[in-house]
């Protein structure tokens, strides 16, 4: 049942930043490599994560590139549901204090019911939502249902978004903001685009709470260069990559690393 | 001079239908989306624009299409006239050129250096193909695997034009994974790139501006109508997929309240539980592709795969104007099987010795059966969109020819 951590995910994370550290969010697709190892690997993670962004697979998920597609296809095939993530998150939760992050499309929120979706998800104990093909300007309805239940609704902030747009976008958004690192769907790359930098520099002025740099970070190297601007990095493919390898400790070894990393560069 | 602003339905500011409608889309395409918008609705107060767009109508597609009064097919089914609107006559073979053209007259004015389109049959490809090929923009085109495979004949076309074509082997491998794949190569080259999309779907302002460019078709039928039948028709019907030979058509007649109007979508084999394209008959409202429409998806909100015979109707969604006029009763939406379909196909053959594309075959079987309903001295018109030269394979097969 419910779970005792009904807490301001945004609150949390800049309190953490305030206290000098870089944050690190892996992402998981939940489900993946099993129902069990998932929650194992959320608890694993837990240690060196400061949140988890779990995906609820969706069969059409436009903003990810091959291997997040791949491992949707694959939770599907397996018989995953919304309400079997969500029963999943739950679980893991019982075993790990660091809070939980939905990430899906919009259609499995929108069929499921704003309101229903959201009861569902704060009672699994998740603190927040991504939902990458709501755009600010549909979210309204979704922003007040989730403000209700005290769950975040993160925006996401991209290199094409034009500055004045990237300071409402900053304004409103909830846990963390989300800078898009460079154009194009999610993967993994050699080098951090220029973008990522001016993406994070146009929202800093803007809000109180962790600006976190996603979409292609894939090593400790990249995840450095982007804390020099950035409060944290989201790992997302070179995380799943290993998922699907089944290379669970490839995974805690990744994440470990890269937390290392940003903690102890330059200070 | 054919305005295409001059159409009695569009979006509101939000670019909602009613309920329907709007922009889900990933942030990194907002702000393309929004320039747009702009230059669409900069180009469509433009004389400039608007003479050119005539010229193109004229000179490139060869429009007007001809009104075809279908006489033999009309004593075949023994009621009313049936009159045929032939969209299988313009340039390339289908309506979808009115569309491509509009759109890249709009890339050149935007200054943007290249294309890219998804297509389900290939008739939408081609179109765009050609359309660049000239203007002289690179195309590139993605198609599901499976819609290569079943459409060959429009991959070589299309290849014969300069574009690059990209299978898509991911998801049901048809219009829907084409889709997503486009999508994902725009999120990538957003500001060079210009989506030129295919039907009345997507993200505003997309179904506003390819309802707009189809438009055309209703303006002459609707004249064509009075001056060859010296009436409006009774009863109007399409094919719907996404639905923008449809709304080219409709929205020459949704003012004329005694003019019936049907869309007719695709039920696939008929049989109850297999996969059918019917997403406003069977389907219910849900976000894809940009916009909040009727949708084939599951309880848990997983697009259902589609089928049907015709890959340009293969499509499990469908465009947002269409899910207003479902929900405001102007327009009535049926369905036909792919047996309907093919028999309609062998009876426009071998009655008028037109070969018509298996997606506009929907819409003549469930003519045939409005033309007996409203019997002598009424007029039924079918909106013929498409030929069915890239059928011919699918066809011979069911026919055992």
């Amino acid at each position: 049942m419910s779970i005792e951590v009904k807490f301001d995910l945004g609150a949390h994370l800049r309190q953490k930043v305030l206290d000098g550290r870089k944050l690190v969010v892996p992402y998981l697709t939940c489900g993946l490599p099993t129902p069990q190892d998932f929650i194992d690997l959320y608890v694993s993670l837990g240690e060196y994560a400061d949140a988890i962004e779990v995906g609820i697979p969706f069969s059409d998920p436009v903003m990810d590139g091959p291997v997040i597609q791949a491992s949707s296809v694959k939770a599907l095939e397996a018989g995953i549901t919304v309400d079997g993530c969500l029963g999943l998150i739950s679980e893991a939760l019982k075993r790990s204090s660091t809070p939980a992050v939905v990430m899906t499309y919009y259609n499995p929120v929108h069929s499921a019911g704003l309101h229903e979706f959201a009861a569902k998800a704060s009672a699994a104990g998740v603190s927040g939502l991504i939902v990458p093909d709501l755009p600010y300007e549909e979210c309204d309805e979704l922003d007040r249902v989730l403000k209700q239940q005290q769950m975040a609704l993160i925006q996401l902030v991209a290199p094409t978004t034009p500055a004045e747009r990237a300071s409402m976008l900053a304004a409103a958004s909830r846990g963390w903001v989300y800078a898009v690192s460079r154009m194009g769907v999610t993967g993994m790359q050699e080098s951090l685009a220029s973008a990522a930098s001016e993406v994070v520099d146009r929202i800093k002025p803007f809000t109180d709470i962790p600006v976190l740099v996603g979409v292609g970070i894939s090593s400790p190297e990249l995840a450095v260069e982007a804390c020099r601007v950035a409060d944290g990095v989201i790992v997302g493919t070179a995380v799943v990559k290993r998922v699907l390898e089944d290379d669970l400790e490839g995974v805690v070894g990744l994440i470990r690393e890269i937390q290392k990393a940003v903690n102890q560069a330059d200070r | 001079m054919t305005a295409p602003t001059t159409s009695t339905t569009a979006a509101d500011a939000r670019g909602r239908w009613g309920e329907y409608g709007g922009v889900f889309v990933p942030e990194s395409l907002m702000e393309a989306l929004r320039r747009l918008e702009a230059a669409r609705s900069e180009a469509w107060a433009d004389p400039d624009f608007h003479a050119e767009l005539a010229r193109l109508n004229k000179q490139v597609i060869g429009r007007p299409t001809p009104l075809y009064l279908a006489s033999r097919l009309t004593e075949m089914a023994g009621g009313a006239r049936i009159w045929l609107k032939r969209e299988d006559m313009a340039f390339t073979g289908a309506h979808k050129i009115n569309n491509t053209l509009g759109q890249l007259l709009l890339t050149k004015r935007m200054g943007k250096s290249r294309v890219l389109a998804e297509t389900g049959a290939g008739m939408h490809g081609v179109a765009t193909a050609a359309a660049a090929a000239y203007f002289g923009i690179p195309c590139r085109v993605y198609m599901g695997a499976e819609d290569t495979r079943r459409q060959s004949h429009n991959v070589a076309r299309m290849k014969m034009l300069g574009a690059e074509v990209f299978p898509v082997a991911t998801g049901t491998q048809t219009l829907k994974d084409a889709i997503n794949e486009a999508l994902r190569d725009w999120v990538t080259t957003v500001e060079d790139t210009h989506y030129v999309i295919g039907s009345v779907v997507g993200p505003h302002p997309f179904p506003q501006m390819v309802g707009d460019l189809q438009s055309v078709i209703g303006r002459e039928a609707r004249d064509q109508m009075l001056d060859q039948a010296g009436k409006l028709p009774n009863a109007v019907l399409a094919c719907v997929g996404g639905g923008s030979n449809a709304i080219g058509i409709f929205r020459g007649f949704l003012e004329d309240a005694a003019v019936k109007i049907y869309g007719v979508e695709a039920a696939g084999t008929g049989v109850e539980g297999t996969p059918h394209s019917a997403a406003i008959g069977l389907g219910r409202p849900g976000v894809l592709h940009g916009a909040r429409s009727y949708l084939l998806q599951d309880p848990d909100g997983q697009i259902l795969p589609a089928h049907s015979v015709a890959p340009g109707l293969d499509y499990p969604g469908v465009g947002p104007e269409h899910s207003m006029l479902k929900d405001s009763g102007r327009v009535d939406y049926l369905t036909a099987t792919d047996s309907d379909a093919l028999a309609a196909f062998k009876a426009l053959a071998t009655s008028e010795g037109i070969l018509p594309a298996l997606e506009s075959s929907h819409a003549v079987a469930r003519g045939l059966d409005l033309a007996k309903q409203i019997g002598k001295g009424g007029d039924v018109l079918v909106c013929l969109s498409g030929r069915g030269d890239k059928d011919v394979d699918i066809v011979a097969g069911s026919l055992g020819l």
